[in-house]
């Protein structure tokens, strides 16, 4: 089978997502990746974990990924090499580009997959729903390309000692009307300690911490644990930390030894992206909360009193 | 100023889902309520077409047998109109088919200058219908914006990214997709939700679109097999006494976190 990958890179290497879809892709076939940018940093990378060859567009001079990216791949199944499979991480980017490409291409998407194999030309993928506790398979039919977006950490990313790729150039090409939109600035915020996706303890706060002052707590419960801060997408939403803490669907998804929860009442939205902690600690007001559902310890309590004792425990110490 | 809010109707959050053992999609059938997601597109529109002193806001939704509860919650917070599209063809439906029918109820509603969207819905959350409405209808767009002001021609944007947020601008007409939290949405007033009953609402089929084909035979998928996931342990489950947190304290001992 030939199977692209949708290769994303930060700070001059591949994402972890990239690499974990490119481990994957290799036991289904042979593998391509496809960069929306300049390769040339991360090249050697992708042909490390198993691409043979590499299309990049070049840079995307302010488009948003989504529209242009999507052209360019499909400018390049119209030239005439057309995957089977398109592999995408399930993220801003991911999301917008098989967006844009599944209707150029008149082709279904399957989206929040952990899981895909290959059965002679049936492909099928493993969808988790109602937060976890059931799992779809679906095939795909028709003819491809199958277009797949899989959450992040659903696969273990191995190198496989591969050479360097050929790297094809795949430029965007005139998108018209649809490329209306230009970014004009870009703005990064600033993260200390461990980064949240990869810290090996992870402590998040939710509405039930009743007011932004009051994250405090979960920073300074973190740090003491040498881990990183977290957060539901309710106060994210609500704006009291940056979003790239949120943990979740449309957060980070996170697999640490252990996740504290701290006023989290556990939505679906939550905890798909939690879940797969080795070690859960729940703490919340209401018995009924979902999070007690797969949390390891649970406390049925206030975080105002429960979180300042066992702070002042662990700085006792 | 005339936006078009895409909103959807889905069985009520605190209940738990469940799929229909027949065909395996979410069971919708009971009441439904307005997705508390696109609430915050409708208030944005909303307040865009009071900003711009003129226009209306107009809803587009699809939902099974002729449910419109959730769109009157919407028109009683304040938008004018909507389009239903509900046909029992549409069971089954892939996101793509989705963004056909929704855009093709836009167009019957003759566009507007600026489309929006929630980033996902609470219930299906596949996230990808906005941006394939955008591409059916040929639209620019603009996904994940956690601010949006109009000026002259154009929509200035912040949109939310993995490492923090970019200003983006876009011409009009253009499709926006608007996190949740970006506004607050009104509650409905006693006027609203009274004037809400009258104000019209276009229920039309797919067909009637002339989308097809829909539900099953467009999605270019099948559910082979739907399975319950391993069970995590149960857990100890104890009730703060003021002391709970020794409890705390002796479990990370013994997973050695200190």
């Amino acid at each position: 089978m030939n199977v692209w990958v949708f290769a994303q890179e930060a700070a001059g290497a591949p994402t972890s997502a990239t690499l974990e879809l490119l481990t994957k892709a290799r036991s289904l076939g042979t593998v391509t990746a496809f960069v929306g940018g300049d390769a040339s940093a991360i090249a050697g990378a992708l042909g490390e974990y198993g691409a043979s060859k590499v299309y990049a567009t070049g840079d995307l001079g302010g488009k948003l990924p989504g529209v242009a990216v999507s052209a360019a791949m499909k400018a390049v199944i119209d030239g005439g090499d057309s995957p089977d499979i398109i592999l995408f991480p399930q993220n801003y980017e991911g999301r917008d580009i098989v967006s844009r490409l599944s209707v150029k291409l008149d082709r279904t998407v399957l989206t929040n997959n952990t899981d895909i194999s290959a059965d002679g030309d049936t492909v099928t993928v493993t969808t988790p729903i109602f937060g976890g506790n059931t799992l779809v398979t679906s095939a795909f039919s028709g003819s491809g390309p199958y277009l797949a977006v899989f959450r992040p950490k659903s696969f273990a990313a191995e190198p496989a000692g591969g050479g360097a790729p050929e790297v094809v150039s795949a430029p965007v090409p005139d998108l018209g009307a649809t490329g209306g939109a230009t970014v004009r600035a870009v703005h990064v915020e600033e993260t200390h300690g461990p980064k949240l996706d990869e810290a090996a303890v992870v402590v998040s706060g939710g509405r039930g911490l009743g007011e932004a002052a009051k994250y405090e707590m979960v920073e300074t419960l973190a740090k003491l644990l040498k881990g990183a801060p977290g957060a539901s997408r309710a106060i994210v939403d609500a704006g009291w930390v940056p979003y790239s803490y949120q943990v979740g669907q449309t957060g980070k998804v996170v697999k640490p030894g252990v996740y504290i929860a701290a006023g989290i009442s556990g939505a679906t939205q939550h905890m798909v992206g939690m879940k797969g902690a080795k070690n859960i600690i729940a703490i919340n007001k209401d018995k009924e909360a979902p999070i007690f559902g797969i949390a390891d310890l649970g406390i049925v309590g206030d975080v105002h009193k429960v979180l300042p004792k066992l702070i002042e425990a662990l700085q006792n110490r | 100023m005339n936006v078009i809010v895409c909103v959807k109707q889905i069985p009520d959050p605190a209940s738990p889902g469940a799929l229909d053992p027949g065909s395996n999609t979410l069971k919708r059938d009971g009441k439904l309520i307005l997705d508390e997601s696109d609430s915050y597109g409708v208030e944005m529109a909303l307040q865009l077409v009071d900003k711009a002193g003129g226009g209306e806001v107009s809803l587009v939704s699809m939902a099974p047998n002729g449910e419109v509860s959730g769109m009157r919650t919407a028109l009683a917070m304040g938008a004018a109109k909507g389009v239903l599209v509900s046909d029992p063809a549409l069971q089954g439906s892939d996101a793509l088919t989705t963004a056909k029918v929704l855009a093709a109820a836009i167009t019957r509603l003759g566009g507007a200058d600026l489309i929006l969207a929630a980033t996902e819905s609470s219930d299906g959350y596949t996230g990808t219908v906005p941006e394939q409405i955008a591409e059916v209808l040929g639209l620019p767009s603009v996904t994940f914006a956690k601010k949006v002001t109009v000026e002259g021609d154009g929509v200035h944007v912040e949109r939310q990214t993995e490492a923090g947020y970019d200003e983006v601008t876009c011409p009009l007409p253009a499709l926006v997709s608007v996190t949740a939290g970006v506004v607050e949405p009104r509650y409905p007033s006693f006027k609203g939700i009274m004037a809400a009953k009258s104000k019209p609402v276009d229920t039309v089929t797919a067909a009637d679109l002339g989308v097809t084909p829909v539900g099953w035979a467009g999605a270019n998928q099948k559910i082979v097999n739907v399975g319950q996931a391993e069970a995590r342990g149960a857990g100890e489950i104890i009730e703060d006494d003021g002391e709970a947190y020794t409890k705390i304290v002796s479990f990370l001992e013994n997973l050695k976190v200190i």
